[in-house]
């Protein structure tokens, strides 16, 4: 019988599919930060809802085939039959429903989620400044006056809120594990509100091809205590140079797999300064 | 077939005739065209404030200028549908004469159009210099490339008039090339409205 | 003289494309050999190269998406293998500079120049067939079309031996795509190539409109109407609306690189959003393009072998249109993360969902058409059911990226790519494969052979499945698209299994392959002297296998739907004993087409290499030649009275 070995195998495999989605240990289904999280939820809760109508449908699809095939005597044959107005009424319905339910969750889900949203929490957030550069990206604490390159310090519990940009081609700033990715462009600042919650190192990349180094434009994500962060602060100031426009005008020359490496000290006008270059490495920063 | 004609509705009575499917089948390409033209708007639309620190429409804009070049175009339009209806009237002399006029007035807008972008691309006023600019001179230019090729299409009718005479292809032809006109008609009203009085504001 | 062109142009120092290159050049140098020296040219110009017949077209195109297919597919084959070993610090055999190029080509072959012209090549072949007509409105202005699609797909491929391709992804975005980013020829043999062909598809997406419109059969009103030919309606439409805004907003990515404009670039106030905006508005009607012509494929292989009318005709007419003018007003999906807002985002996720209302409406009553039917379990019935199962499965993932937050964090990341292979694969490719088993026998006179199909069918569907259900777990471990290798080991294992899968759709192509050869030798087993293998519903099986090159001696009466089955269940003849006309006028063949074409690449070729006496040269040759066919008058050809009663009496069987 092939109509059942068919249905069968598409079960089988999408079964297989989830039970290794389950089994992830890195990625959107594992987030340790509250948007994340709730993403991770909006995204359960569709996929149930869907396969209640999807399930039954493939399920139809197999059995109707194989019940009604030329060979078969037992089954009952109605040729002329086109058209039945209650089934047409339930047909229509429930899609509709399935999707009047979706809808709900999308438009409740993209408010709540909205990138600009900020998070509710006791600390006050972290304000890092996003620039990606072929083929790395740039973090500037502009209240913390440091600098970063490909790696991400944070503190733990901490909202953190990203102005983001792009110093040439469009990028796109994610980390899996914390949740929602955002555009970076060229005279445009866009914003982002994540957390991590819990202390751990994440990892970061973009998610929009920007060229021949793409596949190593990753960050690392490293999520610390308050007191570890501090300390980092500390020990980011105490070494290394500062980052001015020499500087910054060196990093937009293309590099591939930089390591991590940060700045002393940074002005915070530095990322306004991009913002109205954009394509191009400011002259200068005005103070 | 016993039914009356009348009784047949149109979507019933088979095959329509070639005139109504060459017809059709210009309107579908006319709409295509204005499908561009409104991408060229909207682009317009989008980037008519990034002057780049360069000139801004109400400072280039010469509406003088611009007026008369409209007059010639719409001018140009109402005696494209004097040479329709002296072809349907058959009188050959006309369809030359109204033409002509035709011709020369779409001649004369392209020349105005032409001296005015010679005259800012000598002031350094040229589309590499904002995204205004090239929206402008893209949208712009666009609908003059169209008025160029509907004259060389309306010399070309001439041409066939007078080699193959007033035969249903090229009597079609005619009205496929006076829609065409008529068309870019309307777009230079949408231009002359939304950049150039646009710019006023 | 030559512009940029210099033999530093050819790929001297890699070797993947150069002995790419050189097979291919060898295999078309063998293959122009053995024409010559069969001396087929006459033959092949007549009847092939200069046709201005629908089903001649048709067939074309549908040869020129296999063999574009099998291009595709390699660059596919490319891809996976890279990933299956470029995991760690392993760095895979296709250095970036290459591996962006190729996945770039995938891209553009296989949405532009395999799914487009499958389509287009089914369209074109059964509309007029259906509809009860001769030939489409606009017969070499078919033709023309079909030339300057070839057009695109020779340059695109001569990209390959002459310079590079584009680096960009399929779609080009700026300020990647702009000279800044991409100083060389890459991005201008994309444009180029997609500006020609795009014309070419604006102009037959005018050519169907027109003849579906204004061309029936006598007696044949829209509710009457076969619906294949609804959807390659809606498809057509969408084509005539949606096509020019990519054409001008290649126009204007054109200036920015030529003419040094500022549409999209980063300075002088360009805007690179309103490029996404742009082309997207074209790219999701694209979408449509392809899938509602498949839809109607289904609907028809569904009925024809349930041996039932599709179950809610009329329903399935209002759910084509209401996808047909929805899918205007959904593009932003594409790009929720661009930052747009939560109103703006929810307004298009909400608007996306309700496109699949009338999609799920329209498997509903597929499902209820094979309900208390008999059904036949042919080939095209086994794409049916693949399809529908496998689609819905892609459908769902669609909805759920189709909520801006669950988007948020699978944007452009291999679930997406598993999401949009899975309904263009499940939808497009099986709604292709089913058309062309179903009408086969209607164009050649003889089925296909029906085991090796199933085989061909089978290692699609479990390849597909092996290919890319990795990819949707792989995306939420948080995978990305386009990557060149990766850094997660754990990664790998999946990766090895999409390759594995990439290799059994493999053996289906091959499949594919052996049953024509196979089909083709052995022909006289299965040829079709009754017109009608399947016991068909609608008129193109009340004709002859292959028809007349004039379709109906006598232009059907039609009286109602499935009017051919209709007329067999009643006894009557179709044409209502009218009798034979005198004589039948059939468009005479045309080397406008062709010959426009081989202009078409000059300039394109010349405007990419920035050799500008020759793209002028090209133009001109263009026009010249547009204006010399406008003088002619003999456009048509006789068939005589004679001729049509001795290809009557030639039919085993006769009409009706």
């Amino acid at each position: 019988m092939r109509v059942p070995i068919k249905t069968r195998a598409v079960l089988v495999l999408f079964g297989s599919v989830l039970f290794e989605c389950g089994c992830s240990t890195s990625g959107v289904l594992d987030p340790h930060g509250p948007i994340g999280g709730a993403e991770r939820t909006i995204l359960f809760n569709a996929t149930v809802i869907m396969l209640a109508v999807v399930v039954p449908v493939i399920l139809a699809t197999g059995l109707f085939a194989w019940w009604f095939r030329a060979g078969n005597r037992r089954a009952r044959r109605e040729p002329e039959w086109e058209y039945a107005g209650r089934i047409e009424f339930v047909v229509w319905a429930i899609p509709a429903l399935v999707v009047l339910f979706l809808g709900g969750i999308c438009w409740i889900g993209s408010h709540d989620l909205d990138p600009r949203t900020r998070l509710h929490a006791s600390a006050a957030p972290i304000e890092v400044e996003v620039v990606s550069l072929d083929w790395k990206w740039l973090f500037i604490y502009p209240n913390l006056g440091v600098a970063s390159v490909n790696r991400l310090v944070a503190p733990a519990g901490t909202p953190l809120h990203f102005r983001l940009t792009s110093a040439g081609v469009m990028n796109s700033f994610f980390i899996p594990q914390l949740g929602s990715q955002i555009y970076t462009m060229a005279g445009m600042a866009t914003e982002l509100n994540l957390q991590a919650d819990d202390p751990g190192t994440y990892a970061g990349l973009s998610a929009q091809f920007s060229g021949d180094g793409f596949s190593d434009m990753r960050f690392e994500v490293a999520a610390v205590s308050a007191q570890a962060f501090a300390e980092w602060i500390a020990e980011t100031r105490a070494h290394g140079g500062a980052l001015d426009t020499h500087e910054y005008a060196e990093l937009t020359r293309p590099t591939h797999k930089d390591a991590p490496r940060t700045f002393a000290a940074v002005s915070p006008n530095l990322f306004d300064a991009i913002l109205a270059t954009p394509g191009a490495a400011p002259l200068e920063i005005s103070k | 077939m016993s039914a009356i004609a009348e009784e047949i509705p149109l979507s019933e009575r088979g095959p329509a005739p070639t005139r109504i499917v060459v017809s059709f089948g210009f309107w579908l390409f006319l709409l295509s065209d204005i499908v561009i033209f409104s991408a060229l708007f909207a682009a317009y639309a989008v980037l008519a404030q990034r002057t780049a620190g360069g000139p801004t429409g109400a400072q280039i804009f010469d509406l003088k200028h611009v007026f008369l070049e409209t007059c010639c175009l719409l001018v140009s339009s109402f005696t494209c549908g004097l040479c329709v209806l002296a072809m349907e009237r058959r009188s050959h002399t006309m369809i030359y004469v109204w033409a002509a006029v035709t011709f020369v007035l779409g001649v004369s807008f392209i020349s105005l159009e032409l001296s005015e972008f010679i005259g800012m691309f000598s002031r350094g006023i040229n589309p590499a210099r904002s995204a205004f600019l090239s929206a402008f001179f893209g949208l712009v230019g666009t609908h003059g490339i169209h008025v160029t090729a509907g004259l060389c299409w309306l010399a070309v009718m001439m041409g066939q008039i007078a080699t193959l005479g007033l035969r249903p292809k090229v009597a079609q032809r005619l009205v496929c090339f006076s829609l065409f006109w008529h068309a870019l008609d309307l777009v230079w009203i949408g231009v002359f409205t939304i950049v150039y009085l646009g710019a006023r504001t | 003289m030559f512009g940029k062109l210099s033999l530093a142009a050819i790929p001297w120092n890699q070797p993947i494309p150069l002995i790419t290159s050189a097979v291919i050049i060898v295999l078309l140098a063998a293959i122009l050999t053995l024409v010559t020296y069969k001396g087929w040219w006459p033959y092949l110009w007549r009847e092939w190269l200069t046709s201005t017949d629908h089903k001649r077209i048709g067939v074309m195109y549908v040869v020129l998406a296999l063999v574009m297919l099998i291009r595709g597919f390699s660059d596919a084959i490319m891809m996976r293998s890279q990933l299956a070993v470029a995991a760690g610090s392993a760095a895979g055999y296709l250095p970036p500079e290459h591996y962006d190029q190729i996945f770039s080509a995938h891209g553009t072959i296989m949405i532009f120049f395999v799914a487009m012209t499958f389509v287009i090549g089914l369209m074109n072949f059964a509309v007029p067939l259906q509809l009860g007509v001769r030939d489409v409105a606009f017969p070499v202005l078919n033709s023309v079309s079909f030339w300057l699609t070839a057009a695109g797909v020779l340059l695109v491929n001569v990209s390959l031996v002459i310079g590079e391709f584009a680096r960009t992804g399929w779609l080009v975005y700026p300020p990647l795509s702009e000279i800044a980013y991409s100083p060389g020829v890459g991005v201008d043999y994309y444009l180029w190539s997609l500006q020609i062909s795009g014309l070419g598809t604006l102009l037959a997406g005018i050519n169907f409109t027109t003849t579906i419109l204004k061309l029936r059969a006598p007696g044949m009103s829209y509710s009457r109407m076969p619906i294949f030919c609804w959807t390659a309606l809606a498809s057509n439409l969408l084509i005539v609306a949606a096509f020019p805004i990519l054409t001008a907003t290649f126009a204007m990515l054109l200036l920015d690189r030529y003419l040094g404009f500022h549409f999209f670039t980063n300075e002088a106030g360009g805007n690179p959003m309103m490029y996404i905006n742009l082309i997207w508005a074209w790219g999701h009607p694209e979408v449509y393009i392809l899938i509602l012509p498949a839809f109607g494929v289904f609907s028809e292989v569904i009925a024809t072998f349930s041996g039932k009318p599709l179950f809610g005709h009329r329903s399935m007419v209002i759910a084509t249109m209401a996808i047909c003018m929805l899918s205007f007003m959904v593009w932003l999906h594409h790009f929720f993360t661009m930052g747009a807002g939560a109103n703006v985002n929810a307004f298009f996720g909400i608007m996306t969902m309700i496109i699949a209302v009338p999609t799920g409406v329209k498997v509903f009553n597929w499902l209820f058409t094979l309900y208390w039917g008999e059904v036949r379990f042919t080939s095209p019935v086994y794409w049916s059911l693949g399809f529908m199962v496998t689609f819905v499965i892609g459908g769902m993932t669609g909805v759920l990226l189709a909520i801006p937050p669950a988007d948020f964090v699978l944007h452009n990341s291999l679930f997406l790519v598993a999401h949009f292979h899975n309904v263009i694969i499940g939808g497009v490719v099986f709604g292709a494969m089913a058309g062309y088993t179903y009408w086969f026998p209607k164009a050649f006179g003889f089925t296909l052979d029906e085991r090796l199909g199933k085989a061909a069918f089978w290692c699609w569907f479990i390849g597909f499945y092996l290919a890319f259900m990795p990819l949707y777990v792989l995306g939420l471990m948080g995978a990305t698209r386009r990557m060149q290798h990766y850094s997660d080991t754990s990664w790998q294992p999946l990766m090895l299994v999409a390759f594995a899968g990439a290799i059994v759709i493999l053996a289906g192509m091959s499949f594919t392959i052996a049953q024509l050869i196979y089909s083709i030798k052995t022909r006289e087993r299965r040829r079709d002297t009754t017109g009608d293998p399947w016991n068909g519903r609608t008129l193109e099986w009340s004709t002859a296998s292959p028809p007349p090159p004039w379709n109906f001696t006598v232009l059907p009466q039609v009286s109602g739907i499935d009017e051919f089955w209709r007329m067999k269940h009643a006894g009557k003849k179709l044409t209502s004993g009218a009798a034979p006309p005198p004589s039948i006028h059939v468009p005479r063949s045309s080397s406008l087409g062709f010959l426009t074409a081989f202009c078409a690449v000059i300039f394109g070729f010349a405007a990419i290499w920035h050799i500008w006496w020759l793209a002028i040269l090209g133009l001109v040759g263009a026009i010249a030649l547009t204006l010399n066919h406008s003088w002619q008058l003999d456009t048509e050809v006789q068939v005589s009275a004679k001729e049509i009663a001795e290809f009557e009496t030639r039919r085993k069987v006769k009409p009706g």
